[in-house]
């Protein structure tokens, strides 16, 4: 039952954007998501709707993918939405009861509902092209900077890709804990929310108990290999930028110039 | 002098209650004395609780000696500025195969120990390469470690041990958890890397079977080192080995029980040939 879960959402194929460096799909998110809120002019948003339907061409993968993220943030959007709609105070369009919708309100609403759309599409195209491994590296080398103000940056890039490594063991173990403690008589599916809750109790502490054996020894065993933290560390597929990636950049850097050129 | 040498060693576990104070110690290593020379397969026996484990960790300066040290190629392990140094010339192989694996991929585990040598990135590679193809997993290396079978996670790690060019490998009960077939492709490895490559193999384990090809074997019961031996020499005191808690190999059993009814047959026989070949002399 736990099986079928995958971890981000990275869907595997062979195209342009997925051999990007992370670090430039890293730093283009980036860079698209604060050209959404800078922009507000009509022309601005079409130039960022074709760029990302430009992006997303280049990438291959299905479209319904990326609105698969919608989904998650939907009830986000539709507040995010109603509140502006209702709350913005200026000249009076409709009103029915106590609720009133302004002309100011429903430009915000409709702004924002736009920029959340793109912001979500934008940063599962960067989600879905890159493996969450390849982005914790890119993540890694990109705050290597910040070093310097004493932020562990390579023990926490080593913490993310040593969790993902784990989860799928930790999933197994779940539920083999769970069948066990079925085979035993305990109860996980019915009975009201708190019964449920309280139901996990006996699958939780075996699996915190494990869990904890379980870094102990992996402890062990990077020491057994001699890890020493970042320092000293060579990379075996370190990140060099090739022709694709300077490129991109370009691209990004033009898409910018474009964007508040004719946006603002 | 040997490649790894113990002298007088001893370490105590100290329990301690909520307020640090000592509740209680067990020696779990008792002045063990041991030398082993460089290109040897090695076996330490001992039921659990014995203190062949807590003496594996030693050899990897992953314990501090209480009293006594240990030498590994001259270097003592109480000093700590050679701790890497020696992590380097003994490699460790441990017993669950899912908790010392690093890597996402294959390949990138084995390169987990040359990347913390700081091995050249070019290096590093060609270092996989040779380590993947030296346990006959190299088809393997774009795979995810969580897709393989026990037997062959454990020869993952013994590449990510060789891949760190070690004098030495010390494998701490490699086999425990795994089926038949996996405790085959482990030791056939072993064997295999210490016959072509010259490796140091300091094989722990409480499986007899494992132990009958190596060059020397020493039994630990309680800390101590209780015998030391050829397998053939060791497995011919049956008597001694049951008292210890450990069982001899089925063969060598049965020809005890023979020998014992009064037939001709020698002591310390190890494998089905042998007894084969034993009991058509008798005639």
């Amino acid at each position: 039952m736990l099986k079928d879960i995958t971890l981000g959402q990275y869907y595997q194929t062979e195209s342009v954007i997925h051999r990007l460096d992370p670090r430039v799909k890293l730093i283009g998110t980036i860079a698209y998501i604060l050209s959404l809120f800078l922009i507000n002019k009509i022309q601005g948003y079409i130039v960022a709707i074709l760029f990302l339907a430009l992006v997303i061409r280049l990438s291959k993968v299905p479209f319904k993918f990326m609105v698969k993220g919608m989904k998650a943030i939907l009830f986000l959007l539709l507040l995010t939405v109603a509140f502006n709609l209702f709350l913005t105070p200026g000249e009076v369009l409709v009103q029915i009861w106590k609720l009133t919708i302004t002309k100011e309100g429903l430009k915000l609403a409709v702004l924002m509902a736009v920029r959340l759309t793109f912001l979500i599409i934008g940063s599962s195209v960067m989600t879905l092209t890159t493996t969450p491994n390849h982005l914790t590296d890119g993540m890694e080398k990109l705050m290597k900077p910040l070093r310097k103000i004493r932020v562990p940056v390579h023990e926490i890039a080593m913490m993310m890709s040593i969790a993902l490594r784990f989860i799928p063991i930790l999933m197994e173990e779940t539920d083999k804990i769970m069948k066990a403690q079925i085979a035993r008589g305990a109860d996980f599916e019915s009975g009201n929310l708190i019964k449920k809750a309280k139901a996990l109790i006996p699958l939780l502490v075996p699996l915190f108990i494990s869990a904890f054996r379980r870094a102990n020894d992996l402890a062990m065993a990077m020491e057994a290999r001699c890890y020493r933290g970042g320092e000293y560390r060579t990379k075996m597929k370190p990140l060099l930028y090739q022709r694709a990636d300077r490129i991109s950049y370009l691209v990004i850097l033009i898409y910018l110039i474009l964007c508040f050129g004719l946006g603002r | 002098m040997g490649i790894v040498k113990a002298v007088q060693l001893a370490f105590e576990y100290i329990r301690r209650d909520e307020e640090g104070n000592v509740e209680g110690i067990t020696r779990a290593i008792d002045g063990v004395n041991l030398e082993i020379e460089e290109g040897q397969f090695i076996a330490v026996l001992g039921h659990n609780g014995s203190g062949k484990s807590t003496l594996a960790k030693h050899i990897n300066a992953l314990l501090h000696p209480t009293e006594g040290t240990v030498y590994v190629e001259g270097m003592d392990v109480r000093e700590a500025d050679k701790v890497w140094e020696i992590r380097q010339r003994a490699g460790m192989v441990f017993q669950n195969p899912d908790n010392q694996i690093i890597g996402q991929v294959v390949e990138e585990d084995v390169g987990f120990g040359p990347e913390n040598l700081g091995v050249e990135t070019k290096t590093i590679w060609e270092r996989v390469e040779e380590s993947l193809r030296a346990v006959g997993m190299y088809e393997f290396r774009k795979h995810s470690p969580n897709k393989l079978s026990g037997g062959q996670k454990q020869r993952v790690s013994i590449a990510g041990v060789i891949a760190m060019h070690p004098k030495c490998i010390i494998l701490d009960e490699p086999t425990a958890m795994l089926d038949p077939n996996g405790r085959k492709e482990v030791i056939r490895a072993a064997k295999a890397l210490n016959q072509v490559e010259g490796i140091t193999i300091i094989l722990i384990t409480h499986y007899m079977e494992e132990v009958i090809h190596a060059d020397y074997v020493y039994v630990m019961d309680q800390g101590k080192v209780v015998m030391k031996g050829k397998p053939k020499e060791i497995f011919s005191r049956v008597e001694e080995l049951r008292k210890l808690r450990l069982d001899v190999p089925q063969v060598t059993q049965l020809a005890h029980e023979l020998r014992k009814e009064g037939l001709d047959i020698p002591e310390g026989i190890l494998t089905k040939e042998e007894l084969v070949e034993a009991v058509k002399k008798i005639k």
